[in-house]
């Protein structure tokens, strides 16, 4: 506790909360991978940050599993296929799975039960392949990061390859309560996240892997130590059980001892990071030439009669889901998509699985922080909690005075809205929701003023415009009028002359 | 279909520790100083002790009902019990009743509703209480009577209690004779009288000191068992370790250089450590949360800040015991020091900004 390095050092992390991991119940049984086939299947166009993608299918195309639906728009997007065989009944807005539940355009897909795939010849040597290959068949298979940021991977690659980057960082950590995907796909697909590994550094051209994985999974760190045996650039390590530990910059500074520099990127350090699904997807994608169309949900929670990891097609609604799992629809109090510390909580469950989903929770009543709020008593629990080195006491406390400013004074952009504060804080505020809010208020202000802005160059613009129409009047005018005594000059002149 | 209409965002988990549990944690680790007290000092402590929490909480209602808030939620989150309670530790224990009610009130009203309630005060409401009694009642506030344990042949009956506590000392004949000095105010007129240290404290037992078998405050004489509550204290979580370590190692190691320079005119660093005034604003009040800075690094500097000022005015002030002052001034500066001790945020320089983005030199082989 008081020793003299931990007094004089910073210690390698910072922050962070152990919460109550709850992952017991789905992390030694194995994926279910006898889902049945949805009728339907809603695959929406936008998955993935950057721009939506554009369909090349029309309503009554028949399609086969892992057929292109949409192509990837611009610099940053992602492809979508069918995650089945069946017929496009349907490419209109349905709601996404967000807290809004807005509208988002969506391929709805009648699954003809035959789940056939479309023929694509398996890559022999895939290590044959240029490095700009790998990054477009990874573009091209739809990839993004399944660890829930869903950023298009190639993007990643080619970042990789385009930088000096000496180590390939793959994030196993999972930190999130409830969530054990990433656990039981290490524990079972361990081969195939390490050929996912040496693709993707081959597909970088770099030379060395590190895989961290949190102590609170030995049989996944075995199984990965153990496939990752015959490669010695790569390396799985143990990193502490401690949420956010799963934050690629915590576990960067964990793993490489450097922090990324505020505003910039893992690149500025040397590193790129992936998640373990993300591999294992890059390995299916250039090794078998399949593109991401399922993925591994975690479907946990109180409300859940039997909880369970699962693979399931993209589309698939999550109410099918709580279906097969049997939830408790009375008990279910919140609808989480992701984990209970950074999810998102859903408005209703007729919402379908995307690229993202890296879980599905259905907490009761007592799961959740439900606990009336309190007057804030500078417990400071907030402040030894925040992995940023901030201060939401501070932060909440300006933002509830309404100054915004002051709040990005100290800080407001640095946060990565973890909920480690609101998870500790004993008088129940929100606090995390205080963040959000001002960080949108502040992005409605400045668009607002840009929008002023704009507006004040248009009006001098025009202003400017109708200056130089009356000038050139005026001076056509004076012309007319000089041309005019010329004229009358010249008659005048005649007329004597006459 | 499950439909949610109240949506809300960031961990929808959350830790089981709430305001009221982190106030019963605090009163646990102070009761058996507490008991302690009420043990050596008999029934008088007893009437004076209930007396004051039960005026914190009436007034802490009172001010609520006056602000058109609803009362019961609020008086249940403990704050105002707990208030009341340092504010009783700290008191003579046989200090009249209206020490009892008019201290819980400046605590409760001026220290603590008057900025808002909860959270919102600048100074710790028992400290600004203890000042004010303090400056305004000196004879009462200075009374100090002699261990006598219920029960004992010294200590007042039941009756006998109920006249100390509702009529004061004044009218006992005995008075004289079952009150005295704290150690510390004895060392104090000792040294106005020429005396100086070995003499003074020649048969005089630090070692009852530390265990509380000695005069002083009701709550506050047993520096052990102060200690071993705050250390409980810390290592359940509620407060940190910064404050009390910092303090009193600032308060051992200034007095122990001045004792070492000169062991005639200042007291030895156990003599200060033995007093319990000392253990209680280290643990208890100093660690308020609410008055006290929010980042480790600030913390340090108010632990060493209140220490210095207590050895400052304890070795050259007017009053013998510090600690009030000490924590009222250093809580002035809370504001202050949380201004300029701020964390280091991940990816900038303390002085907030961004690291140089350097490339990385390592260069790793396959």
């Amino acid at each position: 506790m008081l020793s003299l390095s931990t007094l004089l050092k910073e210690p390698r992390i910072r922050g962070g909360v152990h919460a109550e991991e709850h992952k017991a119940s789905t992390s030694s049984q194995p994926i279910v991978v006898d889902f049945p086939l949805p009728k339907k299947l809603y695959i929406p166009l936008q998955q993935h940050v950057g721009k939506a993608a554009e369909p090349v299918v029309r309503v009554g195309d028949h399609v086969l599993k892992g057929q292109l639906l949409a192509h990837s728009q611009g610099m940053i997007s992602a492809p979508v296929h069918a995650s089945s065989s069946g017929v496009i009944i349907d490419i209109d807005d349905y709601p996404a799975p967000h807290p809004s539940a807005l509208p988002i355009r969506t391929v709805v897909l009648e699954t003809d039960g035959e789940d056939k795939w479309i023929s694509a010849p398996p890559v022999d040597d895939p290590f044959q392949l240029a490095p700009e290959e790998v990054s477009l068949r990874v573009g091209a298979a739809g990839i993004v990061g399944l660890g829930g940021a869903a950023f298009p991977s190639a993007v990643k690659l080619n970042l990789g390859r385009e930088n000096r980057i000496h180590t390939l960082l793959i994030n196993g950590g999972e930190c999130e309560p409830y969530l054990t995907c990433d656990d039981r796909l290490m524990q079972e697909r361990a081969a195939g996240i390490i050929d996912g590994i040496r693709l993707m550094l081959h597909g970088m051209e770099t030379g060395q892997a590190i895989v961290g994985i949190e102590d609170n999974k030995p049989e996944a760190y075995a199984a990965m130590r153990k496939a990752g045996l015959p490669y010695p650039f790569i390396k799985v390590e143990q990193v502490p059980t401690r949420y956010p530990m799963g934050w690629d910059r915590q576990l960067i500074r964990y793993l490489i001892g450097r922090e990324v520099p505020a505003g910039g990127r893992s690149a500025d350090v040397g590193v790129i990071m992936h998640n373990v699904g993300t591999a294992y997807a890059v390995h299916r994608a250039v090794r078998f030439n399949q593109p991401l169309v399922s993925r591994i949900v975690t479907v946990s929670g109180g409300a859940v009669a039997s909880p369970m990891n699962i693979e399931v097609p993209i589309g698939t609604l999550i109410s099918e889901l709580f279906a097969f799992c049997g939830v408790d629809q009375t008990a279910a109090k919140r609808i989480i998509m992701g984990g209970p510390m950074m999810g998102d909580a859903l408005p209703h469950s007729r919402l379908p699985i995307v690229k993202a989903s890296s879980g599905i929770l259905a907490l009761t009543q007592e799961e959740i922080r439900n606990k009336a709020q309190q007057p804030c008593i500078r417990c400071a629990q907030c402040v030894s909690a925040c992995p940023a080195g901030l201060l939401p006491l501070e932060m909440a406390n300006r933002i509830r005075n309404n100054q915004l400013d002051a709040a990005v004074d100290i800080g407001l952009k640095d946060c990565i809205s973890c909920g480690s504060c609101s998870y500790v804080c004993p008088s129940n505020i929100p606090l995390v929701q205080y963040f959000k809010y001002a960080s949108g208020e502040l992005a409605a202000r400045q668009q607002a003023q840009h929008k002023s802005e704009h507006t004040r160059r248009l009006m001098d613009e025009r202003n400017a415009r109708m200056d130089r129409i009356k000038k050139q009047q005026q001076e056509e005018e004076q012309a007319r009028l000089a041309a005019k005594a010329e004229r009358e000059r010249l008659q005048s002149e005649q007329g004597t002359l006459a | 279909m499950i439909v949610h209409s109240k949506l809300s965002s960031g961990a929808h988990i959350g830790a089981n520790t709430t305001v009221q549990h982190i106030m019963r944690q605090v009163m646990l680790a102070i009761s058996p100083a507490t008991a302690f007290g009420l043990f050596c000092f008999g029934w008088p402590a007893l009437n004076l002790f209930i007396i004051t929490l039960l005026s914190a909480v009436l007034f802490e209602a009172f001010c609520l009902r006056l602000a058109g808030k609803v009362a019961r939620p609020v008086i249940m989150d403990g704050s105002a019990l707990l208030s009341g309670w340092l504010v009783a530790m700290t008191l003579p224990p046989w200090a009249p009743w209206w020490i009892g009610v008019a201290g819980a009130g400046i605590a409760i009203i001026l220290g603590k509703q008057v900025y808002g309630g909860l959270g919102q005060n600048l100074f710790n409401p028992a400290m600004l209480a203890r000042i004010a009694l303090l400056i305004s009642f000196p004879i009462e506030m200075t009374t100090w009577p002699n261990v006598a344990p219920v029960f004992s042949a010294h200590a007042p009956g039941l009756i006998e209690s109920w006249s100390i506590t509702f009529s004061g000392l004044g009218g006992m004949a005995s008075a004289d004779a079952m009150t005295g000095a704290t150690t510390l105010g004895y060392i104090k007129t000792e040294f106005s009288q020429q005396h100086w240290l070995p003499d003074i404290l020649a048969d005089h037992s630090i070692f009852l000191d530390f265990l509380g078998w000695t005069r002083g405050s009701l709550g506050e004489t047993s520096s052990l068992l102060l200690a071993a509550g705050g250390i409980w204290l810390i290592r359940q979580g509620v407060i940190k370790w910064h404050i009390p370590v910092s303090l009193l190692l600032t308060v051992t190691v200034l007095s122990g250089i001045f004792h070492l320079m000169d062991g005639q005119h200042y007291v030895s660093p156990l003599v200060h450590l033995s007093s319990g005034a000392l253990m209680c604003a280290a643990f208890f009040i100093a660690t308020d949360y609410v008055t006290s800075p929010n980042t480790p690094a600030g913390q340090l500097v108010f632990g060493a800040g209140c220490g210095l000022l207590i050895f400052v005015i304890r070795t050259w002030g007017n009053y013998p015991e510090g600690a009030g002052f000490a924590v009222l001034l250093m809580n002035a500066a809370t504001p202050l020091i949380d201004h300029y001790m701020r964390p280091r945020i991940y990816g900038r320089y303390r002085n907030g900004k961004p690291l140089a983005q350097k490339v990385a030199v390592q260069e790793h082989k396959q």
